[in-house]
């Protein structure tokens, strides 16, 4: 691994562990609904409440999802694994302890390339080690009802167990990341494979992809320094800004003669700082065992490749594909990152030309439906109708400026129509009827005797005023490069 | 009528029923007459049972917690309803049945015999429990154990003790004490009880019964307040082995909430029930074969094996060498379970709370209220067999006893079809004579432990009686173990039946100090004559 200074002699060593909350149907090991943001303890049951005397059964999708992003994640998939009981007391885990993996988890030794932007604007493969990938179950929530809003001077404390039991996976990485750009190209690139293997929608605002970053300095050369682990990192902004403001913090305290302890801080997003969560005096002791509730997980070779025979295309081989079709690196990102794949495809396969598609998609399209607030689902515009809008330019019907408009109204349609049938209503072709435009041409021609006199004269510019002319006349609508080849016919 | 009700086994009453001899309301009432003479309670609607320690009456035996009167007559009325129009019911359709008080039945506290749950009335009913009502089974109520299953002699239970039905002097046994004493003094043909370590095996030896822990997995733990989850499993308790296997055929079944219920169909301990001993290889187990039991035991044990012989088996001695390292295994692996089985057990959710200024402060002084001093213990002894730098020593270690035990029975279950041993080194003891010595009480389970570990079927059935070596003149039941292959249960069925009927064991308590109730024995008898 080549060296990467952070600053002034220092290197950054940090890994993350990326908690991905699996968008099955049903939590890890009940039949309850998973569904986001119902009231307070409306999907629980006696098996995520721990009721006494219930007991857990592994949930196959899960499993099943696990393995998938674990095989995109290029991990091995382990024959033979199973669950342990990790044991400790909170609250909001109904059990007081965790179901999790331990010792054999379900995925093992993987990696991602992450590429990274450098200054000079090239681009730079990073390979990420992937330790492991196991599952576990989330825990539920506790609100605390006080002034602080935090546990600390609570008056009392509320515990939602919706979210309790829904199954986790949890990525660890090697702590091969050296800069904050690769931590959250990580994080991005990760959250787009969860995206296109369909295990999770990996909303950080929700909290269903959730990443706790181990943060450590040392002088290049040395051995690993202490880490600390910064959690409440809501966005890919925050990995970096956390990443780099506790570098810089740690090598103060190091530069000052002081040392670093292992705790647990909390990034807080506002002031722009970590702070000590609490500190780990000791390593916890969570007496970690088999559990005994469950038979192990057992995944046959042929049933691996059943998994991996459905392994959808991922970003970075969808980012060859457009690179290779013309498409720029930039766009090629958006086009992925914003899971617009799907209606590019659909153009493309529609005949439309890759890199027309791609500039609708990242330009025009993206921005007319941020300024209506829309989602491109939500707008009823299909890769179909793009395919047809860039037809209709290509074929001269509509000039770039009317194909605004005409986008504009299938938006407003919501699809029910599509471009031509919107251009069509709403009068919006370019005239391009030779009769007509010649009809029109010819009485500006008359009209304008002057003008055609400097034309003759040869003077090329005066025709862009009779050209005027003629839109002002077709009201935008004709043609301009038609308009032109008339024109000078006309004048001869 | 009512008196010779109480008498029949569950067999005979099934019979009875069927043929509309009498209605399944009439043999209710009378097993809920029968516990309110001989436990003290008035069966009248739903009578929480629970007594303190020492407030019990001179002739009561306490097997029961709670009596679900109304819900067992309402179903009584249905049950014959159903059956006078003509419906077809289930082989047990209308026997009534005991229900330990670890296992959760919709309706009705579930204690485990703690402070912990008091009050805890669980959200939703055990297999079990759906599996017995769907057979139209009649569940009279939940009985007393010792706390969340832990202990041989039921006194660790917070609601008081359940006596002997043969000697109110004495303990039933445990953890499953209130399950058997219940069968034994007539209340109930049947009860379930669980074992984890001997829990159903060793109470039905001290009370003159039959006690079945089916193979592992074959009875599903959903709705099973678990102490040790890889050693629980619930079984029946009956006066005839007949009749256990009625209920066990009933109980056995798959359960796809429960991860370590066995996918096979569980053996039919039914059809082959009656083919006699013929042809069975009885082995022998050479490091159970009574040293440090009691001379009555050993003596009774002795003339067993003579009686296999007579009957035809072979007997073929076998050795189960890792056998004698069972108990300490045991006594890691069920405790280190069961600390954190026990952790839900936090005054958050349900139970006991007691308030304190923080959620950690409030944890531990629920938990340190709610639990009887043998809970906290085995809480202890797991919670520090797992911690790192012990967790190989310990509970690691343990596992790898467990496998040998496993592989020992297979070995020994290649020359033999049946093994048998006594099923508890004593006859039963007296009333506090082993609460103050936790290491006497843990040998109860010498013989039975190894059967729990290796997940095999065992039952525990009436060989004799024997003097208790602490009274002269006394005659106690003593009970014979036997254990198969798994999911052999019903080749030890078989032998057992065979046994039994030959023994003609009067499962009857009697003795000077014996539940003393003029009107359940039907015929004076006397007091089962000690063969000396």
């Amino acid at each position: 691994m080549t060296v990467v200074e952070f600053r002034d002699g220092w290197e950054l060593v940090v890994g993350l562990e990326v908690h991905v909350e699996l968008a099955t149907n049903t939590k890890m090991w009940c039949g309850c609904s998973t569904v986001f943001g119902g009231d307070p303890n409306t999907n629980v049951c006696p098996v995520c409440t721990g009721q006494p005397g219930a007991l857990p059964v592994v949930n196959d999708q899960a499993v099943r999802d696990a393995a998938l992003l674990g095989m995109a994640l290029n991990g091995e998939v382990e024959e033979h694994c199973w669950f342990h009981r990790k044991n400790y007391f909170y609250p909001d885990m109904a059990k007081n302890y965790q179901i999790s993996q331990y010792d054999v988890p379900l995925i093992h030794d993987g990696y991602l390339d992450v590429e990274v932007e450098l200054e000079d604007g090239t681009l730079d493969t990073r390979r990420v080690g992937i330790e492991r990938l196991h599952m576990e179950e989330d825990t539920g929530k506790s609100l605390h009802v006080g002034d602080t809003g935090r546990l600390h001077g609570a008056d009392r404390s509320l515990i939602d167990y919706n979210r309790c039991g829904i199954p986790l996976l949890e990525v660890v990485s090697h702590p091969d990341i050296r800069d904050a750009e690769t931590a959250q190209g990580y994080l991005r690139e990760l959250q787009a494979i969860v995206r296109a293997t369909g295990v999770s929608d990996a909303r950080m605002d929700q909290g269903s992809i959730r990443c706790d970053a181990n943060v450590s300095v040392r002088r290049i050369g040395d051995d690993l320094g202490t880490r600390t682990e910064i959690k409440n990192l809501n966005s890919v902004r925050s990995l970096g800004r956390a990443i780099v403001y506790e570098a810089d913090r740690q090598i103060a305290v190091l530069e000052d003669g002081g040392t670093i302890r292992m705790e647990t801080r909390h990034w807080d997003e506002s002031k722009g700082v970590t702070e000590t969560l609490r500190v780990k005096e000791s390593v916890t002791d969570y007496r970690y065992f088999p559990d005994p509730d469950l038979v192990g997980v057992v995944s046959p070779p042929e049933w691996v490749e059943e998994i991996r025979a459905l392994m959808p295309e991922l970003p970075a081989a969808i980012r060859a594909r457009l690179s290779e079709a013309g498409v720029p690196m930039a766009q090629a990102i958006t086009l992925v990152s914003g899971e617009l794949m799907p209606w590019f495809d659909e153009a493309v396969a529609a005949g439309a030309d890759a890199q027309a598609v791609a500039n609708w998609l990242t330009g025009d399209v993206a921005g007319q439906l941020s300024t209506e607030g829309l989602t491109l689902e939500d707008s009823g515009l299909t890769g179909t109708h793009l395919a047809e809008l860039i037809a209709l330019v290509d074929d001269g019907t509509l000039s770039t400026k009317l194909a605004k408009e005409v986008l504009a109204g299938v938006i407003e349609e919501r699809g029910a129509k599509g471009p031509a049938a919107v251009a069509e209503d709403r009068g919006l072709q370019q005239v391009s009827d030779e009769g007509e435009l010649r009809a029109i041409v010819e009485q500006v021609v008359a009209t304008n005797a002057a003008t055609v006199e400097d034309i003759r004269a040869g003077n090329n510019k005066a025709i862009g005023a009779l050209v005027g002319q003629v839109m002002k006349a077709t009201k935008g609508q004709a043609d301009p490069r038609k308009t032109n080849e008339l024109l000078r016919e006309v004048i001869g | 009528m009512a008196a010779d009700l109480v008498t029949r086994s569950a067999t005979q009453l099934a019979a009875a029923l069927a043929a509309g001899e009498v209605s399944a309301r009439e043999v209710v009432d009378a097993h809920l007459d029968r516990i309110a003479t001989t436990d003290g309670v008035v069966a009248d609607g739903d009578v929480w049972a629970a007594k303190d320690a020492g407030a019990l009456g001179p002739d009561e035996v306490h097997a029961f917690l709670q009596v679900t009167a109304t819900a067992a007559r309402g179903h009584a009325d249905d049950i014959d309803r159903r059956r006078a129009a003509g419906e077809v019911l289930g082989p047990l359709a209308g026997v009534p049945l005991a229900l330990k008080d670890v296992l959760t039945m919709r309706g009705a506290p579930t204690t485990c015999g703690s402070k912990m749950l008091e009050g805890w009335i669980p959200p939703y009913d055990a297999t079990v429990t759906e599996l017995l009502r769907a057979a139209d089974v009649v569940v009279l109520g939940k009985t007393n154990m010792d706390e969340f299953a832990m202990g041989s002699s039921t006194e660790n239970s917070a609601y008081g003790d359940t006596r002997n039905p043969w000697d109110l002097d004495r303990v039933p046994g445990g953890s499953s004490g209130g399950s058997a004493s219940a069968v034994a003094a007539l209340q109930a043909p049947l009860s379930i009880g669980t074992d984890t370590g001997g829990s159903i095996r060793q109470p039905a030896a001290l009370t003159g019964l039959v006690g079945v822990k089916p193979t592992y997995g074959t009875v599903s733990r959903y709705g099973l307040v678990a102490f040790a989850s890889s050693l629980d499993q619930a079984g029946p308790f009956a006066r005839s082995v007949e009749d256990a296997a009625q209920l066990q055929s009933i109980i056995q079944h798959h359960d796809p909430r429960d991860s370590t219920s066995v996918p096979q169909a569980a053996p039919d301990v039914l059809a082959g029930l009656k083919d006699g001993l013929e042809g069975l290889r009885i082995g022998v187990i050479s490091e159970l074969r009574g040293e440090g039991y009691e001379p009555g035991v050993a003596r009774v044990y002795q003339e067993a094996l003579e009686r296999f012989e007579r009957l035809g088996a072979e007997i073929v001695e076998v050795s189960l060498p890792h056998a004698a390292y069972g108990l300490p295994a045991y006594y890691l692996i069920a405790p280190s379970e069961c600390s954190s089985n026990l952790a839900r057990f936090d005054g958050v959710r349900y139970g006991l709370r007691v308030d304190a200024p923080t959620a950690e402060e409030m944890n531990a002084a629920t938990r340190a209220q709610g639990f009887g001093p043998e809970v906290k213990r085995r809480i202890m002894i797991g919670t520090h067999a797992l911690s790192s730098g012990y967790f190989d020593a310990y509970y690691l270690q343990a596992s790898k006893v467990r496998t040998l035990i496993a592989r020992d029975f297979q070995a020994a279950f290649e020359s033999a079809d049946v093994l048998v041993s006594p099923t508890s080194p004593s006859v039963a003891f007296g009333l506090g004579t082993k609460t103050a010595d936790p290491i006497a009480m843990y040998l109860n389970d010498v013989a039975t432990v190894p059967a729990s570990l290796a997940g095999i079927p065992a039952l525990s059935l009436p060989a004799g009686l024997a003097e208790a070596p602490d009274q002269p003149g006394t005659a106690l039941p003593v009970g014979l173990q036997m254990m198969a292959p798994l999911l052999r249960d019903d080749v030890m069925y078989r032998a057992a039946w065979a046994f039994e009927q030959d023994l003609s064991f009067d499962p009857t308590p009697a003795g000077p100090r014996a539940l003393a109730a003029g009107s359940w024995r039907p015929t004076t008898a006397d007091n089962g004559e000690v063969a000396r």
